[in-house]
């Protein structure tokens, strides 16, 4: 078959190539541009170019700083600690477990995956609140109740984001646990050692690259989690559950600054790459 | 060999799929000089269609007083925030801009001064019924320019509601009219102390209940503090936003006292984001709450077919006028919103669109719209029509309070004032902070937010 010139091979990739400029590279241009601007949704005749003004704010904003904070303490104590190592230890459990215990754990955590956000959220606020089912629990054990979304906000929607988000590290590390050849954890075994040796120097140095994957995807899917906060608290009381997304949101759609909400989403892409950063580093170290 | 698209052949789908692509966006709705277009609101619940039949049956007059024109609707199901997102977005672009909108008056002069509107003086100049609306609903529709860009088709008001079984436990007059805040406030201790497990007073306060707050609670009390000839919000006179009064910390005192005292709702209920469902859903008809402070539509919640039906609450619930601070002159005080019919700056049909306005302003047609909304006549003539007023009980009296009522001063920074407020409320209603501490946080912020535009008084 005769080549044609380099220029005439790429003309299939034109059109993927022309979709992907109008929809996807010109929407995120413009938002970029977008973020060093004034814009307003309303409010306003002409939005002016303004540099970098809307990050400088952001850095003074007590309001996003808190945001800030919050979001870390969410990703930390949702996605890092607990989807992971919950999904980690359900894999792990899950095992041994007799089939029928499988097939029930399994079912049930799948299905808390599959439900829409917004239905989980409400699930989780009537899970929660003062008439709720988590202080009728602690009714019945004669244990002191509390308004749980009023009192620990960032705890509630963090266990919210855990009992959504588990499934899928739980499905991630099954897939790995059975990619580990059984000989070598039975030598492992007929050289006496324990249950946590055999974790700590064979299992998790094994399914190490499945760690790294699981913790990049579950960080990015948690920085951008909204519904599930606005369903169960608004970011309230006050501002004690107001995550960045929902940051956003206030300000971008409630107060109309969508220059301001939209260099806050840019910050927040940044959050997510140095995550995504330190993963990848995690990722690339050979066992 | 693996089949594969020719060159030739990916160049001519790609320019069509471009073409397909850009006319999508760019051929508008390809209608004629004789159609208009209409957005406007739509309930996102599915069972309520009052707007929908209510429009319907004036386009069919309008289509046949106006042989050879069509109206088309172009509803929004939305919630209220994100509905004026959308709209704000169809305004910006004449493909996109309908021919007459629907506009909350909350927003109207943040989107007159965007230009997304069209300035109506030369169509009401000619329109006889203009002279029917009352003045203050007027001017809820001004811009800065002193041009007009909407017509009102309603409003509401606020005021006190009470419950007549609570009262007589408590020893408290069935015939309730407080004079002063204090007056309110001891009948709240009153209840407090005969009938307990009832919350005595409720009042919105927090952001969770956004605008609520501001509104229902926060301006209700301090429009209520001078003699009602200056708005203690904004000075009209500069362009400025008052920052620092007395008035401010007065307001912000009463919401105080209530949570302080525990005469309100337990503040974690009180900071739910759904705790409006409960008040009018289950407080209200349960007998669990003895004064209200809320507004002229709660009958809709109650009306058969609704979630609550609760036919007799007109027997149960008494009313009262919110008074001023001392009872000083006039003695009451409301606050009004309300919606506008608004013509596009884009708009591609504007003079048939006015006209579509004359038919839906009607009286006939006004008097059906009010009362099939229980919304509150801003038309002098329908206001005085017994056909109207005793429609559905209740009306009277909140058609009695227009009189009395303020319209928020709606420039373009009044989200970003309304937000300043509601987290200065929800400092002092948690105690996380004293009075001072919270008005001189909410002065700080509105100095950031409108960009140094206060007046100190």
């Amino acid at each position: 078959m005769r080549r044609g010139h380099p220029a005439v091979r790429a003309l299939p990739l034109a059109p993927a190539l022309v979709l992907l400029l109008l929809f996807l590279a010109g929407p995120i241009a413009y938002c970029v541009w977008i973020a060093f601007t004034d814009l307003q949704l309303t409010g306003q005749a002409h939005s002016s170019f303004t540099g970098l003004a809307n990050f400088r704010r952001a850095l003074r904003d007590d309001a996003f700083l808190n945001a800030v904070r919050l979001t870390l303490v969410f990703t930390v104590l949702s996605a890092l600690v607990g989807q992971n190592t919950l999904g980690l230890a359900l894999a792990a459990l899950m095992r041994r477990a007799s089939k029928p215990v499988r097939t029930l754990t399994g079912g049930v955590v799948i299905t808390a995956w599959v439900l829409p956000e917004v239905v989980a959220g409400f699930l989780l606020y009537a899970f929660f609140r003062r008439e709720g089912t988590l202080n009728a629990v602690l009714d019945w054990l004669h244990l002191p109740r509390q308004n749980w979304l009023f009192t620990l906000p960032v705890l509630a929607v963090s266990f919210a984001n855990v009992w959504r988000g588990t499934a899928f590290s739980m499905l991630v590390y099954s897939a790995a646990l059975d990619e580990i050849p059984a000989e070598i954890t039975e030598a492992a075994e007929v050289d006496g050692a324990g249950g946590w040796r055999r974790l700590w120097h064979i299992t998790l140095p094994m399914i190490r690259r499945s760690i790294g994957t699981n913790l990049m995807l579950n960080t990015l899917q948690t920085l951008s989690v909204f519904g599930l906060i606005w369903v169960m608290t608004r970011g309230g009381p006050g501002s004690r559950s107001q995550t960045l997304p929902l940051f956003m949101y206030e300000q971008a759609f409630q107060n109309s600054m969508i220059g301001y909400g939209t260099a806050v989403a840019l910050l927040l892409l940044l959050v997510g790459s140095l995550f995504s950063v330190v993963y990848l580093r995690l990722l690339r170290t050979e066992v | 060999m693996p089949v594969r698209p020719t060159a030739a052949l990916s160049a001519l789908l790609a320019t069509a799929l471009c073409a397909a692509a850009l006319t999508a966006c760019g051929s508008g709705s390809g209608r004629g000089p004789d159609t208009i277009k209409v957005s406007y609101k739509q309930s996102t619940d599915n069972s309520v269609k009052v707007m929908d039949t209510y429009l319907d049956g004036v386009r069919k007059q309008f289509e046949r007083e106006h042989p050879g024109k069509k109206v088309e609707f172009v509803p929004i199901k939305a919630p209220d925030a994100e509905y004026y997102t959308k709209l704000q977005q169809m305004l910006r672009s004449p493909r996109t801009a309908p021919d007459l909108v629907y506009e909350d008056t909350f927003l109207i002069n943040s989107d007159i001064t965007s230009g997304y509107l069209r300035p109506l003086d030369a169509y009401l100049a000619k329109w006889p019924d203009w002279k029917q609306f009352i003045g203050t609903a007027k001017a809820a529709a001004r811009g800065r320019d002193g041009r007009t860009y909407g017509v009102p088709d309603g409003t509401d008001t606020r005021g006190l509601w009470f419950d007549r079984r609570v009262f007589a436990k408590a020893g408290l007059p069935p015939h309730w009219q407080p004079k002063t805040w204090d007056d309110v406030l001891s009948a709240a201790r009153t209840i407090k102390r005969e009938v307990p497990g009832v919350v005595p007073l409720n009042v919105y306060t927090g952001k969770p209940a956004g605008e609520r707050s501001t509104m229902q609670t926060f301006e209700m009390l301090l429009y209520g503090t001078g003699d009602g000839s200056a708005d203690p919000l904004y000075d009209d006179r500069t362009g400025k936003w008052v920052v620092g009064s007395r008035a401010f910390k007065d307001a912000l005192a009463f919401v105080e006292t209530v949570y302080r005292e525990k005469l309100g709702p337990d503040v974690s209920d009180a900071l739910d984001p759904n705790f409006s469902t409960t008040v009018a859903g289950e407080l209200l008809p349960r007998g669990g709450l003895g004064i209200a402070l809320d507004g002229s539509w709660l009958p809709l919640t109650w009306q058969p077919g609704s979630g609550h039906p609760w036919p007799d609450w007109s027997r149960r619930l008494g009313l009262a006028a919110m008074p001023t601070r001392h009872g000083q002159a006039p003695g009451k005080v409301s606050m009004s919103g309300g919606w506008t019919w608004a013509v596009p700056a884009k708009a591609a049909n504007p003079d048939l669109a006015f006209s579509f306005v004359r038919t839906l302003q009607t009286k006939d047609n006004a008097r059906k719209w009010y009362i099939a909304n229980a919304g509150i006549a801003v038309r002098e003539d329908v206001a005085a029509d017994p056909a109207y007023t005793t429609a559905q009980p209740g009306l009277a009296f909140f058609t009695g309070l227009v009189a009395h009522t303020h319209y928020r001063p709606a420039y373009p920074a009044y989200p970003k004032v309304s937000t300043a407020v509601q987290e200065a409320m929800e400092g002092v209603t948690t105690g996380d902070l004293s009075v001072a501490k919270a008005a001189s946080g909410y002065d700080a912020t509105v100095e950031d937010v409108t960009g140094g535009r206060v007046v100190r008084r």
